[in-house]
């Protein structure tokens, strides 16, 4: 797959200037040593994503035509080598997954969608609405920065574990709604406000990240643009709406991207929230195939490989699609 | 003269009615306090010495003390946890940051063949669920003797955070001039003297941002750690603090007063870069 970014091929590239000056063998030399030093510098990045990333995903699809457990997959106790005794079963896992009598497939998959839909939107919009507030003449900037970064700067594990005391049933939310005189939801064993308490949660983790990204975004816009746009009358609105928006283009397209790439991978704020045996209804596809591996007896590795296959095959189609929706956007601006 | 025109220019511009700075400050304060409250929560809950004192929050204010904190430095295993967290999260850093930095280096600089679909495995490497790799990276590391010890773990952290920060850094090598490349190659020095001495240097920021990543990813990492890690005293944080809980029936109290000192070094840390930490993230996200 070649697939370069248009912005890519426009950058000035140091190895055109020596070409026009030197010689045709010194130049292929050149080029040489230039190739040389640019493959020695990637190459532990292609070692190490090789040797850890692409022959797991190998093997990983591999055992997705088989009927791989932890009971027939080779493994080692003490000094004795237990050999793989796992067979292949073709398609079988995929047909079971897709349409097997226990259909548990198409409802994770479904709340995985509403899941990454809703948090994306909700992460990129606030944390870009908290990012044009900072961005202005504020007093008390920096500090209002840092107790706003502060859900990305603490590990999950440790605020996932307040989230839950905060939400239990005595817990101080509820306390809270309580005092207003609104209900008390059972946030953390209710099957629908578990799916609200897990999108809240997962947007008070993701938002920071966010805004520090498109702040930065905000202040690479040149402010003549805005003056510019005020000489014209617009207003503050058709300001955010003609500037601030296409000018963040470039820093936004990227974020929703990972956005969506790593909300639909989000593994830490769901298992975490609920731990490993509650909330069956809650569980997007990669907890959810987590769970057929450690949540059972034998732990089901050729169901959670194709789990996590089918994973990478949606996130796969939608890059590309994405991808190409955002070019077709730069062509029509350009 | 001029100062009076700039000011007049701001003054235009940043003007407010008191209504709106009242609006502004309100917003962001309501939003810094829901970011907080749940940090703050834990350090509260922390202060309560019973056992059931979270589920009555009041009783805390009333008699706060430290007893949570003495037994978890004194009768656990917290400095074995910290130590491991820290030797890894540390080692992901440095190892990550320079994997990322030179090939970000060379994808930015050097058209090589291959490198647009080397940009694009590190956004697909993004894509791949931990429950696809877990097992056979379970067989690899037992394989090669890495089960179970800091190498392996760092490694298998780096191909998390290493194709992020090669995005990033590379985003971020691309504003620094290549005159500046130029120079040094005429002062003879080689193509990997200029990155190191002259680009690495210049490119503190994205490093800083880099590395702020790295470790965070590092450190707060829950379900590697927890499959990986067999003995208890090579045990990170993230996963100690789950033997914890169910080790100690669910005492929250010492989890909070856990939770705080895990949260202390990755503020400080993120104190450390935080100057740094806007510039270097949008360098790296206005290149996709």
């Amino acid at each position: 797959m070649t697939v370069v970014a248009p912005a890519e091929a426009a950058t000035p590239r140091r190895s055109q200037e020596p070409r026009r000056r030197t010689g045709p063998l010194r130049r292929i030399r050149h080029s040489y040593d230039q190739f040389w030093y640019a493959w020695a510098m990637c190459a532990p990045v292609v070692v190490i994503l090789g040797v850890l990333v692409a022959y797991p995903l190998v093997l990983g699809i591999m055992y997705t035509f088989t009927d791989a457990t932890s009971l027939n997959v080779g493994h080692t106790i003490g000094v004795n080598h237990i050999p793989d005794t796992f067979s292949w079963v073709g398609l079988k896992q995929y047909v079971d997954i897709l349409s097997g009598p226990d259909n548990q497939f198409w409802p994770h998959f479904w709340w995985t969608i509403i899941w990454t839909f809703t948090c994306v939107a909700l992460t990129v919009s606030l944390g870009l609405g908290l990012a044009v507030l900072l961005n202005r003449q504020v007093r008390g900037r920096t500090f209002y920065r840092v107790l706003l970064v502060l859900p990305w700067a603490v590990p999950t594990f440790v605020t996932i574990f307040s989230w839950r005391l905060l939400l239990s049933d005595g817990g101080a939310v509820n306390h809270a709604l309580g005092f207003l005189g609104l209900g008390q939801p059972a946030w953390l064993s209710d099957p629908f406000w578990q799916k609200v308490a897990a999108i809240g949660v997962n947007v008070w983790v993701g938002v920071p990240f966010m805004m520090i990204s498109m702040l930065g975004g905000l202040q690479s816009i040149p402010a003549e643009l805005y003056e510019a746009a005020e000489m014209d009358g617009a207003t503050a609105w058709q300001r955010f709406r003609h500037v601030t928006l296409p000018g963040l283009r470039p820093v936004s397209s990227t974020l929703i991207l990972l956005g969506v790439i790593w909300t639909f991978n989000q593994f830490n704020v769901i298992f975490l929230l609920f731990g490993s045996t509650n909330g069956d209804s809650v569980q997007i596809l990669v907890t959810y195939s987590y769970r057929l591996f450690f949540g059972q007896n034998p732990m089901d590795y050729a169901g959670a490989a194709t789990v996590g296959v089918l994973c990478l095959s949606i996130l796969i189609v939608f890059t590309e699609f994405y991808r190409r929706w955002i070019r077709r956007m730069q062509g029509a601006q350009a | 003269m001029s100062s009076e025109t700039t000011s007049k220019k701001h003054l235009g511009r940043g003007q407010r009615g008191p209504l709106a700075s009242v609006g502004l400050h309100s917003v962001l304060a309501i939003a810094a306090f829901v970011a907080a409250f749940p940090v703050a929560w834990v350090a509260y809950v922390s202060l309560g010495g019973g056992e059931y004192d979270y589920q009555h929050p009041q009783r805390i204010a009333a008699h706060p003390t430290l007893s949570n904190y003495s037994h978890v430095l004194n009768h656990t295993d917290f400095f074995t946890w910290l130590g491991n967290s820290t030797i890894v999260a540390l080692g992901t850093t440095v190892v990550g940051v320079l994997v990322a930095a030179s090939a970000g280096y060379a994808v930015s600089r050097i058209r090589f063949l291959g490198r647009g679909s080397l940009m694009y495995t590190f956004l697909l490497t993004q894509m791949f669920p931990v429950s696809v790799l877990i097992v056979p990276l379970y067989k690899i590391l037992a394989n090669t003797k890495l089960l179970d010890t800091y190498p392996g773990l760092i490694l298998v952290y780096c191909t998390t955070a290493v194709p992020y920060c090669a995005w990033l850094l590379k985003g971020y090598f691309d504003t620094i001039p290549v005159d500046i490349d130029e120079a040094g190659r005429i002062d003879g020095l080689s193509p990997f003297g200029t990155f190191w001495r002259l680009i690495l240097p210049l490119a503190r920021p994205g490093l800083a941002v880099a590395a702020f990543y790295t470790f965070l990813t590092a450190w707060g990492e829950v379900a590697f750690a927890s499959y990986f890690l067999l003995s208890p005293d090579k045990f990170t944080l993230s996963v100690g603090l789950q033997t914890f809980v169910s080790q100690y029936n669910s005492q929250w109290n010492y989890l909070a007063a856990t939770g705080v000192l895990i949260a202390i070094p990755a503020g400080v840390f993120f104190y450390l870069v935080q100057k740094h930490l806007v510039t270097g993230l949008t360098a790296g996200g206005t290149k996709g």
